[in-house]
């Protein structure tokens, strides 16, 4: 268990460094400059101790060589202060840049993650990976650039000094650091798993904040807002236990390791106190030794904090990981076709499908539109009429048998080309943050403005719209904002009717809409409907009464199939269905 | 910023014996240099091996001492973190639940998020570190000061002048960068907020091939944070440079002001060689001193993010002066249950009235029902009655009294309200459907899912009632969804129902069955209708007919017929000769 996680942590961190090595060139400058800086701050002691030298007592101070001493002095402290400014620098920009990698290669799986996976996650979980883990995971990087090398430059340098003057204590030294080392890494290690606790409380917190705060509306209409609050807090409890667990036992590291410092430290002292008895080193060379000594102990401790910190940085990078390494929708294959020309043919040949393999929905389904033709599906809820559009839309791939377009298997090609040839209206009507002209254009970016409003007016839209502080131009929030839900609809027919694809999906696409709209917005739809092959699911059984051909759907079987004479006449489900409105 | 600190006061304790055991141990940090003097001057003078050897059995106890307070001072300090993330992230939380629609609106989802999560973590390992270390680097900044006096007082004015010069450097910093680090938050939600929209819009954006359109939008937005980080980085990045250059000019200054007064037979050398040790001991805890600054800067934007937050004032706050006034809560016969007296509603922000003299009155156990088109204010109208928007003018009475008058809690008990978007929460059928009802048995459960016209939902479901909800009620269909939530409404056995189109979902067959149970129900609540159909409405005992915020006419489905054009409208468009 322990061995799995370490292998993983080890993997994390090579998966890291491949996005390190991206900026080898601010890597090696920034390496340089932390070699500058920590030799130029190592050479200072030693221009001081050679002033010291010269101020030995009244009357025997030399001024000449003190003002030239203290001008290099000076020198170097300048280059001491750019070096570290330009490695700063250099590490901010390393830091930032992978940061940002991270954040659009996570960006860019999204855009290909399967619609099973988006719709079967918390989106206020995959949020927090996106932001919060990864912000994390730039504190600690960023702290481990700007510590861990001046820290491994410094222990370096003091050790080349420190055997320029005394090999023996030197390896005194050495010999006991290696403990120092070991406590840090047996605390970081202990406490990764507190840190994967922390992390994991926070992204059930973070899910249930999202959950939450969406729906206030909902939450006071119940009062609930007592509830929320208590299970809210069973959580923060939780993470307060795990938060406190993971920041004390990491802040453990920093005491142990200078407590073991501070015997390395006297180790110096009581070998270098004997030797300096027996006359084979100074008493100043003594003083010298103690000062890199403490100089070459002091790094371990900062660096030992870096662990901690990059083991947090770590356990978020591997949530982050886990998002972008996620199995991705199926890649397109290598001789995909493009849908060319679709004139409205289409046809599902034995299709199964279910959304969980326990669960049945649709078997064995088979249907053959011809261009042109309006199918309507109508059904009580949750008969499949959705999932349908889920699979002729490819959001869903069918378990098996083929839906065909022009005879072409949709899964052989580009999902580009079969998505454009359709114009979709959902029930749930989504907007983008944006101007509602940006929402209006998104099937067809050169539209003119002309053809722009032409479209909104046909969707009844541009009245008011028109109504609006700014017109066009209005800015609408995240999910449509201030807008009511029948506003919204509106906008996403006018989005549909703009770019005019050459088929047409309407999931309940006026459910929200009053009817008197909707009988004006029926005339531009038959106008749109026209020459277009068209699926229609709708509840109203007065709008689709004339489609050519109308599927009642039963548990995800076609029941009855016909038009709507031709169903009245069966006089059976669809018959009591359609009758059924009438009847109060 | 400060206003969070109330939230450290149950750990007032451990803030204050945080920082003492470091103050503790850096005391014992800086006794180490005396003992080393010690055996150098006593032990190797006197060639005394035995006294070498005690004084490094002291040393070794001054590092365990260290160490047993270092813990002790790190324990302390993560608790007192901890408890107040915990109290913030609570109290923030409990905030938020106070607000009303509008203020969500106007902070925006994605951001209040951000506030709950990152930006409380940033400021809780912010308290962290204050606690640890702010106090520890100005004890012995201020402590070697007051060794350099007991040497000398010229040389001590150095340390005098330095001191300043350096905080004026940090602070400077602090104050330049903080307003920044809020700048890269700002841009750091707009990431946040794209991110969130591809989630939620998914379907849309694919069925639109926007995906490269929308990573070349989420590029923009990462590159704009990007950017402004380099910049504030920049400017942090002076900070440990200056202070380092501050300090050492001092040093050079210090040795030629020695050198002269040991010229003058002032000074010795080893007390020039002690002021300069002190020097460089400043500039180890500044450095110290300047990365948490970093830190702390980071965290105090983020705590003032943070406040801003707990600042918004809900736009309703609930009214405890007059809650006590609750005597007349016995509804006399001849009250009327609800009563719109005059109604007028202004959105905030919004330039005309969306409601405007709406006036009516509704008795105990009558249905209502009220149509009009997209935009003509039904939902505003049935959103006045549990008051989630307070009236601009005229006022709403629920028997007899003015909704304002209710403590907030009361009012909504009464009400059972289904909306337009059927929200179901992650949790089981039960713990949802007991929304409404706390304590409700199994069988009344039932029987309100049996009213829903939601039982078969459940029995179609493994585990039944206790089948499990994901996030959002994704689990479900839309119209499954929406039965459930009337359910949800009906457990509660509300005086008042109001159904906000919440039978758009579904088929006329099962609508027809929903209204006949509801009609059916025992206690014969008072019923709102909110409908685009006017055969979901026309049995109601009265329709209200609304265009444009206007009430257009009120009556029957039969007085109406014959005098109101607009239902008449309505009516033909859905009637159409068949």
């Amino acid at each position: 268990m322990k061995k799995d996680l370490r292998v993983k942590q080890t993997q994390t961190m090579k998966k890291v460094l491949k996005y390190i090595k991206a900026y080898g060139g601010y890597l090696a400058l920034s390496l340089v400059f932390a070699v500058v800086t920590v030799a130029a701050a190592l050479y200072i002691p030693v221009v001081t101790g050679q002033v010291i030298d010269h101020i030995l007592g009244p009357g025997q101070v030399k001024f000449s060589v003190i003002t030239q001493l203290l001008w290099k002095m000076g020198i170097v402290i300048a280059v001491t202060a750019l070096a570290q400014w330009l490695m700063n620098v250099c590490n901010n920009k390393i830091t930032y840049e992978v940061v940002q990698d991270i954040r659009r290669e996570a960006f860019a799986k999204i855009e290909i993650l399967p619609l099973k996976f988006i719709d079967g996650h918390s989106h206020g979980e995959l949020v927090s990976r996106v932001i919060a883990d990864v912000d994390q995971f730039a504190d600690g990087l960023l702290m481990g650039f700007s510590q861990l090398f001046t820290g491994v430059v410094t222990i370096l340098g003091t050790l080349l000094f420190m055997l320029g003057i005394n090999v023996k204590i030197t390896l005194v030294v050495v010999l006991v650091t290696p403990v120092s080392l070991f406590v840090a890494s047996f605390i970081a290690r202990r406490t990764f798993s507190m840190f994967m606790l922390q992390s994991a409380t926070r992204g059930e917190q973070t899910a249930l904040v999202n959950e939450m705060i969406e729906n206030q509306k909902v939450v006071q209409a119940f009062s609930k807002e007592e509830d929320i609050l208590e299970q809210f807090d069973e959580i923060n409890q939780r993470l307060e236990k795990a938060s406190l667990k993971a920041t004390f036992f990491s802040s453990l590291t920093n005491p142990s390791t200078r407590f073991v410092n501070s015997l390395v430290y006297t180790g110096v002292g009581l070998v270098g106190a004997f030797s300096a008895m027996r006359g084979v080193l100074t008493v100043g060379q003594l003083s010298c030794f103690l000062s890199y000594a403490n100089q070459y102990t002091k790094p371990f401790n900062e660096i030992s904090g870096v662990v901690t910190e990059l083991q947090n940085a770590l356990a978020c990078a591997e949530r982050i990981f886990a998002l972008i390494e996620e199995e991705s929708q199926v890649p397109e294959p290598e001789n995909v076709k493009v849908l060319a020309e679709v004139k409205g043919n289409i046809d599902l040949k034995h299709v199964y499908f279910s959304y969980t393999p326990d669960k049945k929905l649709i078997e064995d389904f088979n249907l053959s539109v011809k261009p042109g033709q309006r199918v309507a599906i109508v059904g009580p809820t949750g008969c499949g009429k959705t999932t349908l559009i889920n699979l002729l839309m490819r959001f869903y791939d069918v378990d098996s048998g083929s839906i065909l377009v022009e005879g072409e298997d949709i899964r052989e090609v580009t999902r580009q080309s079969l998505r454009e040839s359709y114009g979709m209206v959902l029930q749930e009507t989504w907007l983008k943050a944006g101007t509602i002209r940006e929402n209006l254009k998104m099937g067809k970016q050169d539209a003119s403005d002309e053809e722009m409003m032409e479209a909104a007016n046909a969707a009844h839209a541009h009245s008011f719209i028109k109504r609006l502080p700014k017109g066009y131009d209005t800015v609408i929030g995240e999910e449509g904002g201030s807008l009511s839900v029948g506003q919204k609809q509106l906008l996403c027919i006018a989005r549909v009717m703009l770019c005019l694809p050459p088929m047409l999906i309407l999931d309940e696409a006026t459910s929200s809409i009053d009817t008197r709209t909707e009988m004006k917005i029926q005339n531009a739809f038959a106008k749109m409907m026209k020459g277009r092959t068209s699926f229609i699911v709708a509840h109203r059984l007065s709008t689709i009464q004339e489609a050519d051909m109308i599927l009642v759907m039963k548990d995800g079987h076609i029941l009855e199939q016909g038009s709507h004479q031709e169903l009245l006449a069966q006089n059976g489900f669809y018959y009591e269905l359609y009758n059924s409105q009438f009847v109060v | 910023m400060k206003k969070l600190l109330v939230y450290l006061k149950n750990y007032k304790k451990e803030c204050v014996l945080a920082p003492l055991f470091k103050m503790l141990e850096a005391s014992f940090e800086l006794v180490v240099p005396l003992v080393v003097s010690a055996i150098i001057d006593v032990g190797i003078a006197a060639k005394d091996s035995g006294y070498i050897l005690r004084m490094c059995l002291v040393m070794v106890a001054l590092g365990l001492i260290g160490l047993v307070c270092s813990v002790t001072a790190q324990y302390f300090a993560a608790k007192a973190a901890a408890g107040f993330g915990t109290k913030v992230r609570h109290q923030l939380f409990a905030h938020i639940q106070t607000f009303s629609f509008s203020e969500i609106d106007q902070a925006g989802t994605a951001t209040l998020i951000t506030r709950m999560t990152s930006d409380i973590n940033q400021v809780q390992s912010g308290v962290n570190m204050v606690l640890r270390l702010f106090l520890r680097s100005p004890f012995i900044v201020f402590g070697a000061m007051v060794m350099a006096f007991t040497i000398d007082t010229k040389a001590a004015l150095i340390f005098v002048v330095t001191i300043p010069l350096l905080s004026f450097v940090v602070f400077g910093v602090m104050a330049v960068s903080i307003p920044l680090y809020r700048k890269v938050q700002e841009r750091l939600d707009k990431v946040l907020g794209i991110t969130r929209e591809n989630l939620s819009g998914a379907r849309v954006i694919r069925a639109f091939h926007k995906e490269e359109e929308e990573k070349s939008r989420f590029e923009e937005g990462l590159e704009n944070l990007t950017s402004m980080q380099n910049y504030v980085g920049k400017i942090s990045a002076f900070l440990n440079p200056v202070t380092y250059v501050v300090i050492n000019g001092a040093t050079i200054v210090l040795l030629y002001t020695g050198a002269v007064q040991v010229d003058l037979g002032n000074l010795t050398q080893g007390e020039v060689v002690a002021l300069v040790n002190y020097m460089s001991q400043i500039l180890v805890e500044l450095i110290k001193l300047a990365n948490l600054i970093i830190t702390i800067t980071k965290a105090y934007a983020c705590g003032n993010r943070v406040s801003t937050i707990l600042e918004m004032k809900s736009s309703m706050p609930v009214n405890l002066t007059r809650t006590q006034d609750v005597s007349g809560t016995q509804a006399i016969e001849n009250v009327p249950m609800v009563q719109f007296s005059h109604v007028g509603l202004t959105y905030q922000k919004a330039g005309a009235e969306s409601l405007s003299e709406v006036d009516f009155t509704v008795q105990k156990g009558e249905t209502v029902g009220i149509i009009g088109g997209t935009g003509s204010g039904k939902t505003s109208l049935v959103h006045l009655i549990p008051r989630f928007y307070d009236v601009t003018r005229g006022e709403v009475l629920i028997q007899g009294k003015n909704v304002k008058d209710y403590p907030l809690e009361e009012l909504r008990q009464k009400v059972g309200i289904v909306m337009q978007k059927a929200v179901l929460f992650q949790g089981t059928i039960r713990e949802n459907l007991c929304w409404g009802n706390a304590a409700a048995t199994e069988e009344e459960l039932y029987q309100a899912l049996e009213t829903a016209q939601a039982k078969e939902v459940v029995e179609g479901k493994e585990g039944k009632l206790d089948a499990l909800v994901e996030q959002g009620g994704k689990n479900f269909s839309g119209g499954q969804r929406q039965r459930l939530t009337i359910a949800r409404a009906l457990v509660r056995k509300p005086d008042i129902l109001i159904l906000d189109d919440s039978a758009s979902a579904l088929d006329y067959a099962t609508d027809a069955r929903l209204r006949k149970a509801i009609r059916q129900m025992d206690g014969s609540p008072t019923v709102f209708i909110v409908s685009q159909r006017t055969s979901s409405i026309q049995h109601a005992d009265k329709i209200i007919v609304l265009e444009d915020g206007q009430v257009a006419g009120m009556g029957t489905h039969q007085k109406l017929l014959e005098k109101c054009r607009v239902y008449r409208e309505i009516y033909e468009s859905q009637f159409k000769k068949q």
